[in-house]
């Protein structure tokens, strides 16, 4: 690849900027850390879809229609 | 708190899912303003290095981008938990919106992604990569990237509380978008916007003079700091006074969309024509009023007719209070606005057109039945029309302390722009440490604008069609109070690396290059 070609000079921005970050490499290891927690643990663990699991055998519309119907009637 | 125990949906459940969806909207809101604040600040200043060409602004310029960069990283994805919030903890309310939401969320995610994360690079890793026009251009496009990034999430929240451009379609139970124009630039979400990131550029002031101030104190740095003090006042005065003006206009906008927050923030039971604003007046922190029975709260400090003119536009204008809006009222211009228990009575209608047209009976008239009770849904939910009255000691002093501050501020950047240009202000410690406790203040300020609007929007997720009751999911009151104190502590945590790694970054101060040490020499 020609160093003057923009491929390279886009990858030379990045490469270079990573290797030389200082008080960078603290705030990458922060926000990958975050975002395991945020992306897997708490998905995963405290997040489910929770429409899509209480709603098994019928549609979400209809669930949503009966939650709604159903607290209204039992209001 | 209380009345959400006549609800058969768990009372917790509600109570845990709005508390955890406040702490985490809190906590998201203790970085976005600096982001935007400061986004401001070190676009100004780099400017100032294009244009001279002086090392001097290109090492403030790197020190100011430094600590935006500190605070943009804390504050990734931190938004993110509230849209898995919206997903699990508001299920039917998700499952309504999903159709309006999906667009700004989406336009959101994607500028957020290509525009920020593109120009940030450039902006941190480009200094000698790039000419400097495409350098300066980078940072003014990552802080123009974050501001539009803020306006799709405000359109979003102004659609709640202003649910225009939409109709409902029984067939899919989903809110549908008829105009994006309608909602994307509604006068509600254009003036969030612009009063938002107005007052995010007075926190990103206040921080910029009291990192400055810091320096003076401590006799470092003399030239960054004046010079950024003087930077901070200049965007502070812009930003309180567009502030200022932003927020007289939301009042007006809200006095039209949602008469019983404005209400609320008053203090005003009974309404009328010729309305004084409160300045302040004895309102029970602790205690919901008996507004019902009270004519008004005592030791009121007045500015004759001046909520008059906020609501209406005309010095004899007509308000209506809390009972007002709970019993009904006919405007001096003859509108009629039914009582609660018309609304109610129309609600029902609504959800019981629902019922037969969801269960197969889809003619025509059922659905009309529906579509014309529609707007008055959610109060179908509604048992006691006090459960439609917010929680008025909180939209009241919240509201006091938000414009009380901002005014504050005002006469603050004033001084401080007066002394950084006129005298030396290295002089004047006590506004050297004023500056200082300032910065919490800027944040409270911030805060209680949020406060006032989400406080004052109770008990209405969607504004008049779905109460919190209604959206909520069927969720287990443990599972979700256990997720709050997960994030108490996630977010405490994060907020204290950031504050370590801020005050670390100010503590060792910019970097210095050798041709701008040799100019200073």
């Amino acid at each position: 690849m020609k160093k003057n070609s923009f491929l390279y000079r886009v990858f030379d921005l990045y490469y270079d900027g990573f290797t030389h970050m200082t008080i960078g490499k603290t705030l990458w290891a922060i926000i990958l850390i975050k975002l395991f927690i945020i992306f897997v643990i708490l998905k995963i663990f405290f997040f489910p879809d929770f429409l899509r699991e209480k709603s098994k055998g019928c549609g979400q519309d209809v669930y949503v229609t009966n939650q709604l119907i159903q607290r209204a009637t039992n209001n | 708190m209380i009345l959400n125990q006549l609800l058969d949906i768990s009372a917790a459940t509600i109570d845990w899912s709005r508390a955890q969806f406040a702490l985490t909207a809190i906590y998201h809101w203790l970085f976005v303003p600096l982001t935007l604040g400061l986004a401001i600040v070190m676009g100004i200043m780099e400017t100032c290095y294009y244009r001279t060409k002086k090392p001097f602004w290109r090492d403030v310029s790197r020190f100011w981008q430094n600590l935006f960069g500190v605070n943009f990283a804390m504050g990734i994805a931190t938004g993110i938990i509230l849209e898995f919030e919206f997903g699990t903890n508001w299920s039917n309310y998700s499952w309504l919106v999903g159709d309006i939401f999906g667009a700004p969320l989406a336009i959101e995610g994607i500028i957020a992604f290509f525009m920020e994360a593109t120009f940030v690079a450039v902006m941190f890793f480009g200094w000698k990569k790039v000419s400097p026009g495409f350098h300066l251009a980078s940072t003014w496009l990552t802080g123009i990237g974050a501001t539009i990034s803020a306006w799709w999430i405000l359109v979003a929240n102004a659609w709640m509380q202003y649910p225009v451009g939409q109709t409902f379609n029984p067939d899919t139970m989903r809110f549908e978008m008829t105009s994006f124009w309608d909602v994307a630039l509604s006068p509600f979400a254009v003036d969030k916007f612009f009063h938002t990131v107005t007052s995010s550029w007075i926190v990103g002031a206040v921080f910029t003079v009291a990192v400055g101030c810091w320096y003076l104190l401590k006799k470092r740095e003399q030239k960054l700091a004046i010079e950024s003090i003087k930077i901070g006042s200049v965007v502070g005065i812009v930003a309180s006074l567009l502030a200022a003006f932003t927020g007289d206009n939301s009042g007006y906008l809200v006095s039209k969309v949602q008469p019983m927050k404005l209400a609320a923030m008053e203090a005003l039971y009974n309404g009328g024509a010729d309305q004084d604003l409160v300045l302040t007046a004895w309102v029970n922190p602790f205690q919901q009023p008996d507004y019902a029975k009270e004519e008004e709260p005592p030791l009121k400090v007045t500015v004759p007719k001046a909520l008059s003119w906020l609501s209406t536009r005309d010095i004899h204008g007509f308000v209506p209070g809390v009972n007002d809006l709970l019993n009904g009222y006919t405007s001096p211009q003859g509108k009629k606005e039914p009582s609660v228990k018309e609304k109610i009575r129309m609600g029902k209608k609504a959800i019981m057109a629902l019922k037969d047209y969801r269960s197969g009976k889809k003619d025509e008239a059922t659905k009309k039945v529906l579509m014309d009770n529609v707007p008055y849904f959610g109060y179908g939910y509604v048992k006691d029309a006090s459960q439609l009255v917010p929680y008025i000691p909180i939209c009241f002093w919240a509201f006091r302390v938000m414009v009380g501050l901002g005014f504050l501020f005002i006469i603050f950047f004033l001084v401080v722009g007066h002394l950084s240009f006129r005298k030396d202000i290295t002089k004047y410690r006590w506004l050297l440490i004023t500056a200082i406790v300032f910065l919490p203040l800027a944040y409270i300020a911030s805060e209680s604008g949020w406060v006032v609007a989400e406080m004052g929007r109770q008990p209405w997720t969607i504004q008049d069609m779905l109460p919190t009751w209604a959206a909520v999911s069927d969720l287990k009151a443990g599972s979700v109070a256990l997720t709050f104190f997960i994030f108490l502590a996630l977010f405490t945590t994060m907020l204290a690396v950031e504050i370590s790694i801020l005050c670390k970054q100010i503590k060792k101060g910019p970097e210095h290059s050798e041709i701008a040490a040799a100019t200073e020499e």
